[in-house]
């Protein structure tokens, strides 16, 4: 075990863990913020640079400061290592950089788009970002596109974090997307606008930060803040069949996998709980479903605020209230 | 005349045929590396030379290959950069086109020195006739042995490939370099681990320049005492400087470290002054993505001390009054040249060559080059530049990889020096416009 200390709070983690998941273990505002880290997904992180951090003291060993920020989720801790995360001003500033950098080529049609609640860029240009863009230049545009029968593509909402390439290479069996082109006109896309029809593709609409990747079974038919969401289960022989139903009244609108507080699929066992495409897609009626009961939503977003989940009069300080 | 290691037999005619090259003491080299000398031995000599990378960051080869990862069982590469996409530099172009057979002999006694039994030469695209002199070169060289099987019979095999990319900036960097020569999409790594660590395909890698692998050969030769002869004392040996711009005589010139800057642009061994009787105005000494000098930090630098042509006076007043020697493209820019232009045509090329795979660079390169643009073409406000000058702040070490950097760097010092002609784009937009920037005027050359 190794001495880390993260915005004056030290914590011992092991050997070989981030600077973004030894800030986790710890909570709270020392968390810097992630749009492209994955932590279900291996080889994601170190793109979209809003986990930027100061590191104050390289380690024990070698305490000089390290002269560039830092990318948290692929930064490994050392042995006295100080980090820097919201004490650090340079790291606000930069931040607030990163943010107006991603918002640069985003449309922000919020009001018309289906991630509006669920969005992480919402929630990461609130936190971090400044009032006002100095952008005044023509935004790129694409068309949006139908990527096989479930999942619609919006280019221009994508800020390029590579996860759902990382999903299309790790969990389906044949990978039939990626990046086309380079630089701010590098695109998501299938080998000729090719359907996505894979058993576990859905998944990248989840993964997405943003509302480039929806789901075509579910977009349009209501905001996710009118929606209960439920933890549901169902057998299934190819997931897990655990997943999260957003219900209205009895019908079922949409179905996810069960996210953490960070928007990342949850692990049991160190297993990822992915969901198939036949649960996700096809699974529309309540009677598939066995409800467990109301999802508790962890992530300081509009959908947290949401009605369905009163707060345990017991419990001094409501969890879901930040 | 100073003295020449690379380019000593390059007027020679039918110097890219093997026998000519073998006759100009071509490959004595690896008969003193092999026959005499252990792979440490090399290491050691070229460490001792101080040898500089000649691609650009300056980083010392020795000390780059005594870093190479040495697990048993585990192959060790040696790819070698030709990979040359930065605006203003032609000199390996240059080197491999007049004397492929160096380039071989320079892979070979490398390859030995590390250790690697297969080495690559990622070339870019646009270099397609660049490939086929140095495949025919490499062709001959087995053929007659120097690669292959059992070398000179001293059981060291070599294999030596050729590899061209599809023609991208960013595959010349390294890591984005060995993806592509795996045949992904040229993306730069995360780094660590290094490739010396975790190179091509996973093995120890180690990813080198042209030139100096070329100039590995000069150093085995006369021996590393020898070399550190030549040059400075921080910057030792020789240099391909390749001049282009409005000068009288531009072109690929080796050059001694350590002779000035201003005997350099006005001796009449180099480049003979600017062309058409102009005076000078800008230069940028070491390719596209150093800072640009004005006209007063050119021979003299900050304190007014004289500047030289080497990596420590360069870059003499850091960033605020010098520059770097990075790649050696040496641009001059005389008296009617247009710096916005200039800086926005930078722009665009870095805005276009980006990965697109981190955010700071894939939208602040292209925001730059629209903003570039507009002040360019009198659209812009005064607001503007310092816009330029704080987007630049926030993408100078956020990057991934280096293109960052070398995108922000040549903007910043524009705004920096000539912050005047920005604003005169602002207050003349009409005018701006109007102008005839003189690009296409070329030097009359005469030899």
């Amino acid at each position: 075990m190794i001495k880390v200390t993260i915005d004056d709070i030290e914590i011992e983690v092991e050997e070989g863990t981030t600077i973004l998941n030894a800030a986790r273990m710890i909570g709270g505002d020392v968390v810097p913020p992630a749009m492209c880290y994955y932590s279900a997904l291996p080889g994601t992180g170190g793109k979209c640079r809003t986990c930027l951090v100061e590191v104050a003291a390289g380690s024990t060993k070698d305490p000089r400061p390290m002269p560039k920020l830092m990318v948290s989720c692929s930064t490994q801790v050392m042995d006295g290592m100080i980090v820097k995360n919201k004490t650090s001003e340079r790291v606000i500033e930069n931040r607030a950089g990163v943010v107006e950098f991603l918002l640069a080529n985003h449309p922000l049609d919020c009001p018309v788009c289906d991630q509006a609640g669920e969005c992480d860029l919402q929630n990461l240009g609130f936190e971090n970002g400044k009032e006002a863009t100095r952008y005044e230049e023509e935004r790129r545009t694409f068309e949006p596109i139908d990527i096989g029968d479930h999942i619609k593509l919006n280019m221009n909402r994508c800020i390029l974090c590579y996860r759902c390439v990382h999903v299309a290479n790790q969990l389906t069996d044949q990978r039939v997307h990626g990046a086309l082109h380079r630089g701010d006109h590098t695109e998501i896309s299938t080998y000729i606008e090719k359907a996505i029809d894979n058993d576990f593709s859905g998944n990248m609409i989840d993964v997405c930060p943003v509302g480039a990747l929806t789901d075509r079974t579910a977009r349009f038919k209501s905001r996710v803040w009118f929606l209960n969401p439920m933890n549901a289960t169902c057998e299934c022989t190819k997931c897990s069949g655990k997943a999260v139903v957003w219900m209205f009244g009895k019908e079922v609108y949409k179905v996810t996998t069960r996210q953490d507080k960070y928007g990342e699929v949850e692990q049991v066992d160190g297993k990822p709980q992915w969901l198939c495409d036949e649960c996700r897609f096809d699974k529309k009626d309540v009677s598939k479903w066995t409800i467990e009961g109301a999802r508790h939503i962890d992530r300081h977003s509009v959908i947290s605020q949401g009605h369905y989940e009163k707060p345990n009069p017991l419990d001094n300080k409501p969890k879901n209230i930040k | 005349m100073g003295r020449k290691l690379l380019l000593e037999h390059v007027d020679v005619p039918g110097i890219e045929t093997y026998d000519v090259y073998r006759n100009h003491g071509g490959y004595k080299s690896v008969e003193k590396a092999l026959k005499t000398m252990s792979p440490q031995e090399v290491v050691e000599e070229v460490q001792k030379s101080a040898l500089k990378g000649r691609g650009g960051a300056g980083f010392p080869t020795g000390m780059k290959w005594s870093f190479l990862a040495k697990p048993e069982g585990v192959p060790r590469y040696l790819v070698c950069n030709a990979d040359e996409s930065e605006p203003g530099t032609f000199k390996d172009r240059y080197l491999m086109e007049k004397l492929p057979h160096l380039m071989v002999e320079g892979m070979i006694t490398s390859s030995y020195a590390l250790g690697a039994n297969t080495s690559y030469i990622y070339i870019r695209g646009e270099y397609m006739f660049v490939l086929e002199i140095l495949e025919k070169a490499i062709a001959e060289a087995y053929a007659k042995g120097w690669l292959g099987k059992n070398i000179l019979g001293s059981g060291y095999d070599l294999d030596l490939y050729v590899a061209p990319g599809g023609g991208a900036y960013i595959c010349g960097e390294e890591t984005a370099l060995l993806e592509s020569l795996e045949g992904k999409r040229g993306n730069p790594r995360m780094k660590p681990p290094f490739p010396a660590i975790k190179g091509l395909y996973g093995c120890p890698t180690v990813v080198n320049n042209v030139e100096s692998l070329c100039t590995v050969v000069p150093i085995i030769n006369i021996g590393a005492d020898e070399y550190l002869k030549i040059g400075t004392e921080k910057s030792s040996g020789t240099k391909l400087i390749s001049a282009c711009g409005n000068l009288v005589r531009p072109g690929v010139y080796e050059i001694e470290m350590g002779i000035t800057v201003e005997e350099f642009i006005y001796g009449d061994e180099w480049c003979r002054g600017i062309a058409n009787g102009k005076k000078i105005k800008a230069l940028i000494p070491g390719g596209s993505s150093v800072p640009i000098l004005p006209a007063h930090l050119i021979t003299k630098t900050a304190a007014g001390e004289t500047r030289y042509m080497s990596y420590e006076s360069l870059s003499d007043g850091g960033f605020a009054s010098g520059s770097m020697l990075g790649s050696g493209g040496f641009i001059v820019f005389d008296e009617d040249q247009c710096i916005v232009r200039n800086t926005w045509n930078f722009a665009r090329f870095y805005s276009h060559e980006s990965c697109g795979q981190c955010s700071p660079c894939r939208e602040g390169t292209a925001w730059m080059e629209k903003v570039l643009h507009r002040l360019e073409t009198g659209k812009g406000n005064m607001r503007d530049i310092d816009l330029l000058a704080d987007i630049n702040k926030k993408i100078e070490g956020n990057t991934i990889c280096p293109l960052g950097d070398a995108a922000a760097w040549p903007v910043a010092a524009a705004i920096r020096h000539f912050r005047e002609e920005f604003e005169w784009h602002v207050t003349h937009p009409e005018e701006a416009v109007k102008r005839n920037y003189g690009l296409l005027k070329t030097p009359e050359i005469t030899l």
